[in-house]
């Protein structure tokens, strides 16, 4: 595939800008935030509970990386050794539903990689792709199935 | 090459950043935002027991996707695709709430249709020409039909081995009533060609990449599809507004093919003097194997044809899967039955397992391309587990299969009969 450095160059130009700007709004925010909880006098009316509201912050904080019987509750995803390397090269695009519906082989997965990187703009994996491999091969390969599966009733109800 | 790489490797590891920045920037703006909203609102309402703050302003991204029923299932949420129970699609025509959705990409933002344009060029145009969606309704006739879409890879979850993408079980079907101008007299207003073969979309809305060059998908059907009288340039559906993640607020809709040539967040038809070749039409994408192949094969590009009708197929909306019964209690089972560009000449119904078939009531189409509405009385002899199977036959005399039916690499075109459990007591 030809590739134009120019067109490179002022796609990597437009994100740094677009970097740059939300750096700015971070800031602004976080400044906003402080202000907000300390520095101004009066909106206690409106923000009522502000000890409540550090320690929802610190609970969810703590939620973010929080596993649940083997599962990321965050992204869904099983948590095993290689997971924040699906949350990096992965989940920058697209939902890790996308990874948690599918099953495949190794070699399924590779493909799949080598097909977003042709088509997707995935970039080049580098030393990660082995061990994203790894991770996607052990834990979301396919199970043995027959031709139709029995049905699954989540909840049997009377009919009237 | 050499040059490049260290570009790509930064720009790699920019990207890396900006996912951890990402999540920094998450986690202090949500104090920003507890102290802006206040923390009890936002937190009891918005944000489900097992998300997290990441998913905060996922959560404020999810605000397009209000007006969808609670009970449907989000397969995926970047992009969205979402699709709906068997038993939730009982009403005879869908409203916007149980509609499926399934989204390639990204749709557009901020949306005014006063200012959209509808742009159709092509090599096989005589001129090109631009057409506001006012001057497509007061320059053509309007007209409306109940139109039966169901997305090709609807049924995927059942292929063995699995086939990649999203796992759809039944869900992926609608028929609602789209309201628009035919696209025949559109063409014919801006003048085609004699060479002309295929038309192709094109819509407004972004690749997951975020790259604005790069078109999500892009694909479209034969002349003869196009000119028919059911093909429209829809901007209602129901009549009210398309829905943001159906297509708001232009949609091409073409009944009884693959859903995905009825092209969403609609600003430019192509004519081409070939098979269009836009994103999506080509590689395995919404084809299957020219000559059929055993579960798990290989099959070359080439060896892949495009997905054109649909087959028939038919599910049960009433009752719910899971329903018990008393001993000597009638059943009352009714559902929807639909066939690509066909009609449904029968449908049948087996509570054994397919040994034994009764055959169904069932109704003709409001309208060609719109399903078919069926019912049928049951008893149900003795005490026990019973399934409940629905099969459609289509005009040509095809019916549906009773198992999974010929696998292919991307899952298309499951029509395996519908199941449902019933239990007497």
């Amino acid at each position: 595939m030809q590739e134009d450095p120019i067109k490179e160059l002022e796609s990597y130009k437009r994100i740094v800008k677009s970097l740059k700007l939300l750096a700015w709004a971070s800031i602004l925010l976080v400044a906003g935030s402080i202000w907000f909880s300390f520095g101004s006098p009066g909106l206690d009316l409106i923000i009522p509970a502000s000890k409540e509201n550090v320690i929802v912050k610190k609970d969810i904080q703590e939620n973010e990386d929080q596993v649940v019987d083997g599962i990321h509750l965050a992204t869904g995803l099983i948590d095993d050794t290689g997971i924040e390397l699906i949350k990096q090269n992965c989940l920058a695009c697209h939902s890790s539903k996308l990874v948690t519906q599918n099953r495949m082989n190794r070699q399924g997965w590779k493909e799949t990689i080598v097909w977003m990187q042709e088509t997707q703009k995935l970039w080049d994996l580098g030393e990660s792709e082995s061990k994203i491999l790894d991770y996607l091969a052990k834990n979301y390969a396919p199970k043995k199935a027959g031709r139709r599966k029995n049905l699954v009733i989540n909840e049997w109800y009377e009919i009237d | 090459m050499s040059e490049k790489k260290p570009l790509k490797k930064l720009f790699h590891e920019r990207i890396n950043s900006e996912v951890s920045r990402r999540s920094f920037l998450k986690k202090s703006s949500l104090a920003g935002l507890t102290a802006l909203v206040g923390s009890k609102i936002v937190f009891a309402n918005s944000l489900p027991k097992n998300y997290t703050p990441l998913a905060l302003l996922e959560e404020a991204a999810a605000f397009p996707i209000k007006g969808k029923h609670d009970d449907l299932v989000i397969l995926n949420d970047r992009p969205w695709n979402i699709e709906t129970p068997a038993h939730l699609l009982d009403d005879k025509v869908t409203p916007a709430s149980k509609m499926f959705v399934r989204n390639n990409g990204l749709p557009p933002e901020n949306i005014d249709p006063n200012s959209w344009k509808l742009k159709i060029g092509g090599e096989s145009v005589k001129a090109a020409k631009e057409f506001s969606i006012k001057e497509l309704k007061a320059k053509f006739k309007t007209y409306s039909y109940q139109l039966t879409l169901e997305c090709g890879g609807n049924g995927r979850a059942e292929f063995n081995p699995p086939a990649k993408g999203n796992q759809w079980t039944t869900g992926a079907v609608s028929c609602a009533k789209w309201t628009g101008v035919r696209l025949r007299d559109v063409l014919n207003d801006v003048g085609i060609k004699d060479d002309a073969v295929y038309i192709g979309y094109y819509g407004a809305d972004t690749h997951l990449s975020g790259d604005p060059g790069k078109n999500t998908i892009s694909r479209g059907v034969p002349m003869a599809k196009a000119l028919e009288d059911e093909a429209l340039i829809a901007w209602a559906m129901n009549d009210e507004d398309i829905p943001l993640q159906n297509g708001f607020p232009l949609r091409l809709v073409f009944g009884g093919w693959p859903a995905s040539t009825s092209g969403k967040w609609l600003n430019e038809i192509v004519v081409r003097n070939k098979v269009h070749d836009g994103a999506k039409m080509n590689g395995t994408a919404y084809r299957v194997p020219c000559e059929t192949v055993a579960p798990g094969e290989k099959v070359p590009d080439e060896k892949m044809c495009i997905i054109e009708s649909m087959p028939v197929k038919s599910l049960i909306t009433y009752p719910k899967s899971g329903g018990i019964l008393k001993l000597g209690q009638k059943l009352s089972l009714r559902g929807h039955a639909w066939a690509g560009d066909l009609n449904v000449k029968s449908l049948e119904v087996s509570i054994d397992f397919g040994a034994s078939w009764k055959t169904a009531k069932i109704e003709s189409p409001v309208n060609r391309l719109a399903w078919q509405h069926w019912n049928i009385e049951l008893d149900f002899p003795e005490r026990g587990y019973y399934e409940v199977w629905a099969k459609a036959t289509n005009s040509n005399g095809k019916s549906q299969s009773m198992i999974v039916p010929g696998w292919n690499p991307k899952g298309y075109l499951n029509n395996a009969c519908h199941r449902i459990a019933i239990k007497v007591n």
